[in-house]
């Protein structure tokens, strides 16, 4: 390796061919071998941020519990229910497993993200369809229903949008009537930090709890709006103030709801809830 | 020795890659609106500048010239991944928020310009010194820009809370400028002029020299 050599020697076309392949092969096995070594703890990284969303989402996140264990605890108190979005219904276990079996799916470690882009787990939307932006929606979602004595009291629904500059995931909890909010929170986002990045803070997604998604009629009426809400205005339980310098990704947000919750989403799935 | 403590500490002020080499601004832009996501960049670009310094130069006599700049690049980017991958794993908030920037780290200059300049002619330890004193280099300017505008921005440094924000019942009301990569181009044109009044020997000579104003005169 320290060995001198005649810049001719270094220069012919077999020293470059050595030394290209050397190169590559050693940091291919770097490479891959790191990536083998961490994936694991990567896996369970993303796994755990997710669950701890669904949490954020139903309020029961605390914010000292960092260990993992504590996580999968709070998490065992939801259910997990897999929703088939093309006939808008909760399906039961037995049809769950039908489903597992004819798409060679494991619903435990079931990718949502993944299955969106998958052309047999997805379809494609019309643009009068695509009101989020998304271009391909998945047929199966997954749900979690936190129960208590009197009935269903959490339901957290996975949302997506496009926002400004991506596309923004999270979660949306909705209390037993299938109507009233009870918390929002995003887990994976590019927005401008400061602007449509405020999407994360705390007291904007605050501002959620107890506002009403579905109006007398059943239709979607949650609006985003620009500026604040007036308290006084009829309307005001359907609505949140907007993100100041964030037009474009207020509108992301609310189109978001106004896709995931209407009828092409999981409203009829809702509704079923309520009667 | 004192040749050592030159490569290491030389970068900091007398020779700083973003404030004299005008080398990696884009990642500064990018990642100093909070100071905590800035630091864990500084630590991933350091790391990768003294590592990709260290094996270029021990295999720097038989790199042939004709792919020298891909044999440096795929080195670079494979160190890159590494770390990518090492955050994802230990640091997995973080990283999701310096998002694509880590994988960018393969484009900054700074990297490249160390691998070209530095490694290529000199021994693998002193690559290495030279990696991690351009990568604290690089770290002063961005926690610099980091500070200002996290502390203007969000009235808060490392997310503790400084300047009680009106939003939060305080007093502050938020620069929103700060947050814009814009201002991270002003702070550091700031600092680079700060810099040269206080090192004058920085500053460059002018290109050309403006002719005396020669006014018509009326008779």
């Amino acid at each position: 390796m320290s060995e001198e050599n005649t810049s001719s020697n270094k220069d012919s076309i077999s020293n470059v061919i050595v030394i290209a392949l050397g190169v590559c092969l050693f940091c291919a096995v770097v490479v891959a071998g790191s990536a083998v070594a961490l994936k694991e703890r990567r896996v369970e990284n993303k796994a755990l941020d997710k669950s701890k969303n669904v949490l954020i989402a139903a309020g029961l996140f605390q914010e000292n519990v960092t260990q993992m264990s504590e996580i999968n605890t709070l998490f065992e108190q939801f259910e997990q229910r897999v929703v088939d979005l093309r006939t808008k219904r909760l399906l039961t276990a037995d049809e769950v497993a039908v489903v597992a079996a004819d798409n060679q799916l494991n619903f435990g470690q079931y990718d949502q993200r993944k299955a969106a882009k998958d052309p047999s787990l997805s379809m494609a939307l019309t643009d009068a369809q695509d009101m989020a932006s998304i271009n391909r929606r998945e047929h199966y979602a997954l749900i979690y229903l936190l129960r208590s004595e009197v009935g269903i009291d959490r339901i957290i629904l996975p949302v997506h949008g496009y926002g400004l500059w991506s596309t923004l995931y999270g979660f949306i909890a909705l209390e037993g009537d299938g109507n009233t909010v009870s918390g929002i929170t995003f887990y994976e986002h590019a927005e401008t930090a400061g602007l449509g990045g405020e999407v994360d803070n705390p007291t904007w997604k605050a501002k959620w709890q107890g506002k009403r998604i579905y109006d007398d009629q059943g239709q979607v009426a949650m609006r985003v709006m620009k500026g604040s809400v007036d308290p006084s205005s009829a309307e005001a339980d359907y609505q949140v103030d907007g993100l100041s310098g964030a037009t474009l990704t207020s509108r992301g947000v609310e189109n978001m709801i106004g896709y995931w919750l209407g009828d092409e989403g999981y409203g009829p799935i809702l509704k079923n809830f309520n009667g | 020795m004192s040749n050592v403590k030159e490569i290491l500490f030389g970068p900091l002020f007398s020779n700083n890659p973003i404030g004299l080499q005008i080398l990696g601004i884009c990642s500064a832009l990018a990642v100093t609106t909070k100071m905590s996501v800035a630091i864990v960049m500084c630590i991933a670009l350091t790391v990768v500048t003294a590592f990709s310094n260290l094996f270029i130069s021990m295999i720097r006599n038989r790199i042939p010239s004709s792919i020298r700049i891909i044999v440096q690049m795929t080195i670079i980017a494979s160190l890159v991944i590494v770390v990518d991958q090492v955050l994802g794993a230990v640091a997995y908030d973080i990283s999701k928020q310096l998002s694509v920037f880590v994988g960018l780290i393969i484009t900054n200059c700074i990297v490249m310009g160390r691998a070209e300049a530095f490694a290529m002619q000199n021994p693998p330890g002193l690559s290495f010194l030279d990696g991690i004193g351009n990568g604290l280099g690089y770290s002063v300017v961005l926690m610099s820009v980091a500070a200002i505008r996290e502390l203007f921005g969000s009235g808060s440094m490392f997310g503790i809370e400084i300047l009680p924000l009106v939003s939060q019942g305080g007093w502050y009301t938020p620069m929103g400028m700060m947050l814009l990569p814009p201002s991270a181009f002003f702070i550091i044109g700031l600092l680079i002029w700060a810099l040269r009044v206080w090192r004058k020997e920085q500053v460059e000579a002018a290109e050309f020299k403006i002719g005396p104003h020669t006014a018509m005169s009326h008779s």
